[in-house]
């Protein structure tokens, strides 16, 4: 840390950190967005800023399969996951999400303790990267808690569908952080993966919808013991 | 012998895929094939020199091998069972009108077709090389598994189905950064471009950073525990293991539990090279523990048949875990015959509990008497399954926990006596539930037991799974054939670091 130059991060690390914290603020947007539809379109644009890192990471990096990388996940998670989960909310009425477990300054409240926890611990750990600044580890691992949070506090399907959703996109910051290497075909396995699962929770989600009429998970607990 | 592993990620896919056209017959037909093909195919891998092949992106070695011998055992056993199982509903179905009928042909069809997908995602995760593709294949049975949770689409199943895919698909999110973190601990030794293969990354284990790969191991046992069923992560279990179809909850209980457990052995192996044996030894440990001690308290007061064995199933899986903690070598043999143990014994409960659920058309242990007397065959081999599930002589579950008890002695003095004295309470409550449910007469005044009049179609097809599944149990238990000793032995000193 002698050296002044390192201490002082440059463009290409400011970007990468802004946008790091731009995807954990949409994160904290979604916990306190009210409509559904509201929360369907943020998590689009969460998905658009990991996108948009990738690009950086691309660019700034030279890592060319990143481009690609970032295509599919544009056009998947940014495009394909919200169409099909506003088009399965057309045919429900339900517009505003259930009033969660606590109320929206508690659970902000909750969530800032619980990211700050994670964002420092893992600060700690000390684990560098030559790509992405390690702030931006620290802030994936903030966004996979608040995602944790977002589907405990929540009490409709499509809530807790969004919070898993979101919460592979803060898998997708740390895997863009640490892991940015990995060969192409892997990652879009994992893509083709979580395609599989948004159409499986589609599906679940719909025939939800048709036994109870609604989408809050409220009733859900006859299953206990 | 490359053959006979690529045939095996292929045949059941090519089975799946027939059953979209063929009509139900042939499809189940096709289903049953596959499922012996698959275990012919599996049983062939036993006499590959040194038990392990490798074909691109497959790899046998003995360690995985244990786990396709379950699955492979599961499927063609579940398969027939199902037909059975289907023939009853098909009855009721064609009694009730066109409507009905053209409604159990699209039930029938997606069952075969969801049995299929799933046993093949099952087969897939032991037999791929790399923990990214591992992750990968996990996650598919995930998915295809809540499908056929819900496919009765009863309220049970329905909150059932979402509660497991929301929570196992959150913890298979885990299991995905801890992936991502034992990529970067390998990519800091084998450079940037290497893709998770086991090889490479056991042969460096040792070079690699401490930190992430201690990140990675926590992460993956919380991740993939969260499907193994480990405490305080298994709270899905229960629900999906008792609301789906009894032929589904063989194979989830049976096999996927398993099948999720061989993820974190294969983290395990990396991390005791990297951090020693002390640190992930100690996890699972306690993670065991903790899920066994749950899982004995709740057997004790239990009210449903099926979610009775499925609590069982979380303390067959802590059993697990405690035995890999032991790290000795008896113990690792121990475990990896367990995991045999448990696919036959709790296939068969799980088989012979959906034969008594049909009959008396509830799950509830306080209105279920009399299954001796009600069922001829099924009552006595389900009493055999749960002698079996319970660690008695001379079934391969008894051979496995002494194995793991006794080499646990040697390393780990108090888990080794938590484990018995935990072990002893959830006998008492399963085979005290059990055997109120076979032997206590019914009353005669009580008309919500009255028996259904269950036709006798297809029940050949229900019991000689559940007879193949005793006849394994004691072999294993008795004697094991000696190929079956070598791969027990092999995969034990593969999980001790010995070899």
């Amino acid at each position: 840390m002698t050296d002044v130059t390192q201490s002082v991060p440059g463009l290409y690390d400011g970007v990468a950190s802004s946008i790091a914290v731009v995807v954990l603020l949409l994160e904290f947007l979604m916990l306190r967005a009210a409509m559904l539809r509201a929360q369907v379109r943020l998590y689009a644009v969460q998905s658009f800023a990991v996108s948009l890192l990738a690009v950086a990471v691309a660019y700034g990096r030279d890592v060319p399969e990143l481009y690609v990388l970032a295509a599919l996940s544009f056009l998947l998670k940014a495009v394909a996951v919200p169409a099909v989960l506003l088009r399965l909310m057309r045919n429900a009425d339900a517009e505003i999400a259930g009033s969660g477990v606590l109320g929206v300054a508690s659970e902000v409240l909750v969530s800032i303790v619980v990211a700050g926890v994670g964002f420092f611990l893992v600060g700690q750990l000390g684990i560098e990267s030559d790509v992405l600044p390690s702030a931006a580890l620290s802030l994936s691992v903030a966004v996979v808690l608040v995602a944790f949070v977002l589907m405990i506090m929540r009490r409709d399907v499509v809530s807790q569908a969004v919070g898993f959703f979101s919460l592979e996109n803060g898998v997708s910051l740390a895997s863009l952080v640490v892991a940015a290497g990995m060969p192409l075909i892997l990652e879009v396995a994992f893509l083709f993966d979580l395609l599989v699962a948004v159409v499986v929770f589609g599906v679940l989600m719909r025939l939800h919808h048709a036994r109870t009429q609604s989408l809050s998970t409220e009733m859900l607990t006859r299953l206990r013991g | 012998m490359t053959t006979a592993l690529v045939l095996l990620v292929i045949v059941p896919l090519a089975a799946t895929v027939a059953c979209v056209w063929l009509p139900l017959r042939a499809a189940q037909a096709a289903t049953l094939a596959s499922g012996l093909v698959s275990l012919g195919l599996v049983l062939t891998l036993l006499w590959a020199p040194g038990q392990s092949v490798e074909a691109g992106w497959l790899m046998v070695d003995p360690l995985s091998l244990v786990f396709l011998l379950a699955v492979g055992f599961l499927y063609p056993a579940v398969a027939a069972y199902s037909i059975g199982y289907l023939a009853d509903e098909a009855n009721a179905a064609a009694a009730a009108g066109p409507q009905a009928q053209a409604d159990f042909e699209r039930y029938a069809r997606r069952f075969s077709l969801g049995l299929n997908a799933f046993a093949w995602a099952m087969l897939c995760a032991p037999a791929v090389n790399g923990l990214a593709l591992l992750w990968v294949a996990i996650e598919v049975t995930t998915v295809i598994s809540a499908l056929l949770v819900a496919i009765d689409a009863t309220d049970g199943a329905t909150e059932a189905a979402w509660k497991y895919v929301l929570i196992a698909s959150s913890g298979l999110g885990i299991g995905l950064l801890a992936t991502v973190f034992m990529y970067y601990a390998g990519a800091q030794v084998l450079g940037q471009s290497y893709d998770l293969a086991f090889a490479p990354l056991l042969q460096h284990a040792a070079q690699l950073p401490a930190t992430p790969v201690r990140l990675a191991f926590v992460l993956a046992v919380l991740g993939f525990g969260t499907k193994v069923g480990l405490f305080p992560v298994h709270t899905w279990l229960p629900d999906a293991h008792s609301e789906a179809p009894s032929p589904v909850s063989a194979l989830l209980s049976g096999a996927l539990l398993v099948v999720s457990f061989y993820a974190i052995l294969r983290y395990l192996q990396v991390a005791q090279l990297t951090l020693g044996a002390q640190f992930p030894h100690d996890v699972l440990l306690i993670f065991g523990v903790a899920s066994l001690a749950l899982a004995a308290l709740y057997l004790l007061d239990q009210r449903d048949l099926k979610r009775l064995l499925a609590y069982s199933s979380v303390e067959h899986m802590g059993i697990l875990a405690i035995g890999v903690g032991f790290g000795a070598p008896m113990a690792a043999a121990g475990v990896l015959l367990h995991v045999l143990g448990h696919a036959a014994a709790k296939g068969n409960a799980f088989m012979g509990a959906g034969v008594l659920v049909r009959r008396f058309g509830t799950k509830d242990l306080h209105r279920l008497r009399g299954g001796l007397d009600a069922l001829r065959w099924t009552g006595p081999l389900l009493l055999l399954a749960v002698l079996a599930l319970s660690g008695m002589p001379p079934f391969a579950l008894f051979r496995s926990e002494f194995q793991i008890v006794v080499g646990g002695f040697t390393t780990s003095a108090w888990a080794a006596a938590a484990l018995v004295g935990l072990v002893v309470i959830a006998f008492a409550g399963l085979a005290g539930s059990i055997t109120s449910v076979l032997f206590r007469p019914r009353v005669a005044a009580d008309d919500q037991d009255e028996v259904a009049a269950m036709s006798r179609a297809g029940s050949g097809w229900m019991l000689a799974p559940v007879i193949a599944g005793v006849v394994v149990l004691i072999v294993l238990g008795v004697h094991p054939p000696a190929v079956l000793s070598d791969l027990l032995a092999r995969g034990a000193a593969e999980l001790t670091g010995g070899q």
